[in-house]
């Protein structure tokens, strides 16, 4: 028996519905997209006033620069430490919550605060946290015998940025793994408990395969984030230092275009990161989706 | 990425300079003054004072209101404004801070340079009576001046009394030398303080101005002065020998690294460490911060260096006049700088925010006002800038794409601190990445 299609009666309703969708996306993704792949061709002093056509000069100079280099590793370092963090905590607050029940309200609230926190906000929060001079926690581990400085101590610095990066991406990461658990369907769980399996047997093959679309959905975002969305954070803890230990690539960006002015440099950084994104999205939707099962 | 994070930089511009322009309250007078926009990046204290300026300036005569615009940072007042002016939706005038002077300089269509607005005005300007070692920096190889020196610092010595005290040292003779400075330290240290001294701006102070007070130069073609075809020098053995200082007292806290920029500053505010090597105009924010009795002393240099101190070199920043606005703004803009240019209006800026007197007149004023007597040690900023005739390699430094070069030499510095390289290798890194900026400077700018 074939399925019935649905289809709207009318020419031009499915298109005006559509407009405002794709207008959105060629205003702020089509367009700025564009004109990035334009500058990176283009050498061009600050003011505009004149610019060269250099072709793939930009790009080259990229991959001589080991400053450059040295930011595609600190970027996957820290998307990833980023994303296993935020989504680790966020599925065992969420299991946590779930095994309370109804008495997980207030628990909820709290869990969601951080998301609500502007991302230099964030920033500036852990900053105090850890200031070496001031900061509570930075004194307290002092008392127990653990110099921190982040302002001289690379590692030190991305460990910071990791912590404050995840911990405002928790909460998100919590709301769908809360939502993903109460979806589970409590006759598999009760029939396989009959059937004698332990909780960490029943948590690894019902309750884990039953999650792997939310898990999914979740990795892609949380390393979007991770790259894209965590600038504030970095740039109001650690300002990419100290030495480039927290330089990921788009802080670079910034720092290249907006800061040095070196747009054509930093344009074609941004095309390779548009790249890279672009791939690692394409990647993952067509080998790791198939073996999600839904 | 840059290109959403510029296009909301433009809006927020668009929308300031609305709400700038709805905020002016009705003109009473039978004729609408001319508007002309002040972009500037003075936070707090010091931006109060500059607002007062423009005030005063305003209620000398009818014809013209300038209107200050807080912009945000340094970078980001000059990245607005040359945003702005892309977008054609630019002030009249804006403060870039020395960084960016090779950069303001090299955009020839986009400035009209201080000497010949003036001169365009007809209003009286002699740049004689401006500070050499100010001026330096801003003028062309012909002697003119491109931008108006406004609130131009250098930096000094500061010294928490009351730990001196403490620690059985005379509070009143601040360390003279490095070695000194060492002695000191250890001393505060020993009376039971965690850190001897911290730095502000960190390349300004340990390599910059090092190199300067110790008659060094930073780069070859008069420290850039003379061209763009220069090449950064830094990895002299002056430099290579305080950087190893650096290294060697970080290990013990004799020296403590705080952060780039004034990111140091909770250090001393907070008694953490006895002493600070900063800029002048962080007078009036220490004041504000901290409990204790402050002393001021010139920076420390190297006693076996020939010659040295010789003087300091300047930071801070000048006003630009952007092209392309009204010509009666440009009118307004040439009195508005006459107005700062008088000897009373440039005390008074001086010994309010512990920014250089910036003509030589406005020193002399301060001194027969008796300012300096009644704040003994605020005189430590001019008595080093004038202490010798400057040399080539103490006139000042104008390199392009120097905001990257001081981020690269932040870095090599943060890796020599943190013991993953030598200063050697540090600095041989930090003068060919350098170079790199400037060549890339050099083909951007032909």
């Amino acid at each position: 028996m074939q399925a019935k299609r649905v289809t709207f009666p009318g020419k031009i309703t499915p298109y005006l519905l559509l407009l405002p969708q794709v207008a959105v996306t060629l205003v702020f993704f089509v367009w700025p997209a564009g004109e990035a792949l334009v500058s990176s061709l283009f050498a061009q002093d600050a003011f505009g006033l004149g610019s060269t056509f250099v072709g793939l000069a930009n790009f080259a100079a990229l991959l001589r620069d080991p400053a450059y280099l040295e930011a595609v590793g600190v970027s996957f370092l820290f998307a990833f430490c980023v994303t296993v963090l935020a989504m680790g905590l966020g599925l065992l607050f969420a299991a946590a919550a779930d095994a309370l029940g109804k008495a997980a309200g207030l628990y909820q609230v709290l869990l969601v605060w951080p998301y609500a926190v502007a991302p230099a906000v964030a920033g500036v929060l852990w900053l105090f946290m850890f200031d070496p001079s001031v900061g509570m926690i930075a004194r307290a581990l002092r008392t127990m015998g653990l110099s921190w400085n982040h302002m001289l101590d690379g590692g030190q610095a991305l460990t910071l940025v990791i912590l404050a990066a995840a911990w405002k991406q928790v909460s998100y990461n919590f709301l769908f793994f809360y939502a993903g658990l109460r979806a589970i369907p409590q006759g598999a769980l009760e029939a396989a408990a009959l059937d004698g399996a332990g909780p960490f047997q029943r948590f690894r093959h019902i309750v884990l395969p039953l999650l792997a679309p939310t898990t999914f959905f979740l990795l892609v975002v949380n390393l979007t984030y991770a790259f894209f969305d965590t600038f504030g954070i970095i740039h109001a803890t650690t300002g990419g230092g100290p030495g480039r230990a927290t330089t990921i690539l788009v802080y670079k960006v910034f720092r290249d275009g907006f800061e040095g002015l070196d747009l054509g440099g930093s344009s074609a950084q941004s095309v390779v990161l548009l790249v890279i994104v672009v791939a690692l999205t394409a990647l993952q939707f067509r080998h790791i989706e198939h073996k999600v099962s839904y | 990425m840059v290109h959403s994070s510029r296009r909301g930089v433009l809006t927020a511009l668009v929308v300031s300079a609305f709400a700038a322009t709805l905020a002016q309250p009705a003109a009473a007078q039978s004729q609408t003054p001319t508007q002309i926009q002040w972009w500037h990046a003075m936070a707090g204290p010091l931006g109060e004072k500059l607002e007062k300026l423009a005030a005063d300036f305003n209620a000398t005569q009818g014809e013209y209101k300038i209107v200050p615009v807080f912009k945000g940072t340094y970078p980001e007042a000059m990245t607005g404004a040359i945003a702005a002016f892309r977008a054609k939706q630019h002030p009249a005038i804006v403060q870039v801070f020395e960084v960016g002077t090779a950069t303001m300089m090299s955009a020839k269509g986009a400035i009209y340079p201080t000497y010949k607005l003036m001169a365009d005005a007809g209003e009286p300007f002699d740049p004689k009576a401006y500070l050499p070692a100010v001026t330096g920096y801003y003028t062309d190889t012909g002697g003119n001046m491109l931008s108006f020196p406004f609130n131009s610092s250098t930096p000094i010595l500061y010294v928490n009394k009351d730990l001196f005290r403490k620690a059985g040292l005379d509070p009143e003779t601040p360390p003279k030398t490095w070695p000194e400075v060492e002695a000191a330290a250890l001393k505060v240290q020993a009376a039971g303080v965690p850190c001897g001294f911290t730095t502000q701006w960190p390349s300004w102070v340990n390599v910059e101005n090092l190199s300067a007070w110790h008659n060094v130069p930073v780069g070859t073609l008069e420290n850039g002065l003379g061209g763009t075809a220069t090449r950064l020098t830094i990895a002299n053995p002056l430099t290579q020998k305080h950087w190893e200082a650096l290294a060697r007292w970080q290990k013990t806290k004799i020296y403590d690294y705080g952060g780039r920029q004034s990111k140091a500053d909770p250090k001393f505010f907070s008694g953490e460490c006895a002493m600070s090597i900063g800029s002048s105009a962080a007078r009036a924010g220490i004041l504000a911060n901290s409990k204790f009795e402050l002393g001021y002393g010139m920076m420390p240099y190297w006693p076996d260096v020939q010659g040295a101190p010789q003087n300091a070199i300047i930071g801070g920043a000048t006003l630009w006049v952007l092209t392309g606005r009204p010509a009666e703004e440009y009118k307004g803009v040439a009195k508005f700088f006459g107005y700062l240019s008088r000897p009373e209006v440039q005390a008074w800026w001086h010994q309010n925010t512990g920014y250089l007197p910036i003509t030589q007149a406005a020193y002399d004023l301060s001194r027969a006002q008796g300012f300096y007597e009644k704040n003994p040690g605020t005189d430590v900023s001019i008595r080093q800038m004038t202490l010798k005739a400057p040399t080539a390699n103490s006139k000042g430094l104008r390199f392009g794409n120097f905001l990257q070069i001081r981020d690269v030499i932040e870095e090599e510095l943060e890796a020599t601190l943190a013991g993953q390289k030598t200063p050697q290798a540090a600095l041989a890194a930090a003068e060919a990445r350098g170079n790199e900026q400037l060549r890339a400077f050099e083909k951007a700018n032909p």
